[in-house]
């Protein structure tokens, strides 16, 4: 008798209480939604001299000269897009390979300690990383040059010009460590929360160890893309350390060797000491040009995400026997 | 009596109602802008607090362009700035008036393989370096003002600061005195489009890319160079000779510019005449509004720049800065009686 009036209550408390809380998550929610889309406004605003002055050349032109005022984003798009793929192009063998290993090879005792030292590289503070990049990585970097610019190597445009040592070539193998820890422990996690089933049913069916990893590796595929994109984001957004071994050269090449530069850091350096209204708001636009690239990076990398993410719905059944005939 | 705790309690109270009043008059200045300078304003402000315990002198080094902005929108008391105003910046910050504090050199480093001597650079060559125009250590313009030491045909490689400067601004500013060429293809600034070489973060990024890179040059801060005991090379002044830099150097050089020295303080004194000035020499001032909104904060900032031009220049030479020459003292002093 008593018990239903309780129960209709709390039912209806419990409503009350779910309306409030899907309110404030939904707040919360569009809190980030609001801040994103404040900081694209007040970096809009804060450009607003450039662009009117430059237009669209502001992102196809290479002049740089705060002296009389001509202001050109491209070699640092050029230099920040080329460092972060170059990286990505490096690191995410490596991670993939440190994160099967930790996760599927690896004898048990050492899996935790193995994960452990994979994240303490990403704790170190990118200061460290960037004098590590000077004292230790920068002088290796200029004898590796050096030997090869020797050899007829030094021919391709990959490798022309002298062996500085900063440029590049430093920058780029400084970001792939950088970047290594956070796609290996994302995928490693990813990895372990593949069911173990995928891997049961791989091996029933006669697969070998690899075959029965890729399994895994396809059902886990999303979070694997996700875990890439997200080195992507830290080696695109990278400033000091990149700052400290890249030569900061505002040039366009195709070479390792050459020093170059990138976008974060030209702000980093030049925004403290800027004077003059166009030159701030085309510091200020850089930083416009950056947001703008990582919002179209971020919704492509979604998009591809999206559509590998609804494939394996499909042949939910069967990726299991999609190695079969391999093992056949 | 009855309770000690009460007695605790209203001993506290006592204390701190004397404490509020002596809170009340603490008067806080803030200043910002130039990083150069940092070390000797910090410990100016720490003495003059010493002397006035109730001034309380805040400084942020957040670089000359910040300290310009901030003086300009009027957000600090105090500005500070390694190179003068420009123009246009004085339009939109009518009255301001430029105070020099210390002085500061640039001198060259370089790191040639086999080669111990101290180098001579006059200043057509180092901007001919700087330009892309001289290529080699062994180049004929270099040897010739080198006589007896034999140079390698190394590879030249230029270093310079990558995050804008004052210490750019000096060094430019000195290339294009002595070169129309610099004038016309680089200019002035604290960022430049260089024509060549590679760019190290702060002081200690380009000295030790030159420490490094066999064949490289670059320019540090003197006092820099100082502390961090790095040679560096010679340089012709304008009455011929070759001089090392030093603070004694950097003094004569303001005082080789006192003369000519315009009513604004606005001045550069690189290529300062005078046989013992060293020639890539400046000024770091402080950004001081004549008409002060604020009587009180007005009057303790006069007082600390009439400290600080007198006694605080004792401070300089433990921390390697170069102190005022007495001429350029009296010119402050004098134009330190119109803010109000």
């Amino acid at each position: 008798m008593t018990g239903r009036p309780v129960s209709f209550r709390n039912r209806r408390r419990r409503g009350r209480d779910d309306g409030g809380f899907r309110f404030w998550t939904a707040i919360f929610a569009l809190l980030v939604l609001g801040v994103v889309a404040a900081i694209g406004f007040e970096l809009f605003r804060n450009s607003s001299l450039s662009i009117r002055k430059f237009g669209w050349s502001f992102w196809k032109t290479s002049d740089w000269d705060p002296v009389s005022g001509e202001f050109g984003a491209l070699p640092f798009i050029w230099g920040t897009v080329y460092s972060s793929v170059f990286a990505l192009l490096l690191a995410t063998p490596i991670a993939l390979g440190i994160a099967i290993f930790v996760s599927e090879i690896s004898p048990h005792r050492f899996r935790r300690p193995l994960a452990f030292l994979t994240e303490l590289l990403a704790a170190i503070p990118s200061i460290v990383y960037g004098l590590w990049g000077i004292f230790v990585l920068v002088p290796a970097v200029r004898k590796v040059e050096t030997l090869i610019s020797k050899t007829p190597l030094h021919r391709l445009p990959l490798f022309a010009g002298p062996p500085y040592g900063i440029g590049m070539l430093s920058a780029g193998l400084l970001l792939t460590v950088m970047v290594v820890p956070f796609i290996s422990s994302v995928s490693r996690e990813v990895l372990r929360a593949v069911p173990l089933t995928q891997r049961e049913a791989a091996y029933a069916l006669g697969a070998t160890r690899w075959e029965a990893i890729k399994v895994a590796l396809r059902y886990g595929r999303t979070g694997i893309f996700g875990a890439i994109i997200l080195g992507f984001g830290r080696a695109f957004g990278e400033t000091m350390a990149v700052t400290m071994v890249i030569g900061n050269n505002p040039q366009i090449s195709a070479s390792l060797f050459a020093p170059q530069y990138s976008m974060a850091a030209v702000i980093a350096n030049e925004f403290s000491e800027a004077t003059g209204d166009l030159y701030l708001h085309a510091l200020t636009e850089i930083g416009l040009v950056l947001f703008v690239i990582t919002l179209v990076i971020n919704a492509l990398s979604r998009l591809l995400i999206w559509s590998t993410g609804r494939a394996p719905k499909r042949r939910a059944e069967t990726p299991a026997a999609a190695a079969v005939p391999e093992a056949a | 009596m009855k309770n000690p705790v009460a007695n605790l309690l209203a001993a506290a109270a006592v204390a701190a109602a004397a404490a509020v009043p002596a809170g009340a008059q603490t008067i806080q200045l803030n200043g910002a802008g130039a990083t150069f300078p940092a070390p000797i304003y910090t410990k100016w402000f720490s003495e003059y607090h010493k002397l006035h315990p109730n001034v309380q002198i805040n400084y942020q080094a957040i670089g000359s362009g910040g300290g310009i902005r901030q003086i300009t929108e009027r957000t600090v008391d105090f500005g500070a700035s390694d190179g003068p105003m420009t123009p246009e910046q004085i339009q939109n910050a009518p009255g301001i008036m430029h105070f020099p504090t210390v002085m500061g050199a640039v001198v060259p480093v370089y790191n040639i393989p086999g080669v111990e001597a101290e180098l001579k650079f006059t200043g057509p060559v180092l901007a001919d370096i700087y330009l892309g125009k001289i290529t080699k250590w062994n180049d004929r313009a270099i040897a010739a003002l080198n006589p007896g030491v034999k140079l390698p045909d190394t590879d030249i490689a230029c270093v310079h600061r990558a995050d804008g400067s004052g210490t750019t601004y000096i060094w430019a500013d000195y290339l294009a005195k002595v070169s129309p060429e610099w004038r016309k293809r680089v200019g002035v600034n604290t960022s430049l489009k260089w024509p060549v070489g590679v760019g190290g973060k702060g002081n200690e990024g380009v000295a030790g890319q030159v420490k490094q890179q066999p064949g490289a040059i670059g320019y540090v801060e003197l006092i820099y160079a100082i502390q961090n005991k790095i040679d560096f090379g010679l340089v012709q002044n304008m009455s011929g000779r070759f001089l090392k830099a030093s603070l004694a150097g950097v003094t004569a050089a303001a005082a080789g510019a006192a003369n000519a020295m315009p009513k604004d303080f606005r001045v550069s004194i690189t290529n300062a005449p005078g046989p013992d000035s060293y020639p890539i020499s400046s000024f770091t001032w402080l950004l001081v509004y004549q008409n002060q909104k604020d009587k009180t904060k007005g009057k303790i900032l006069t007082d600390f720049v009439h400290w600080m031009l007198r006694d605080g220049q004792k401070y300089c030479e433990d921390l390697a800065y170069a102190p005022l020459p007495a001429q350029v003292v009296t010119l402050e002093e004098a134009a330190l009686a119109r803010v109000k």
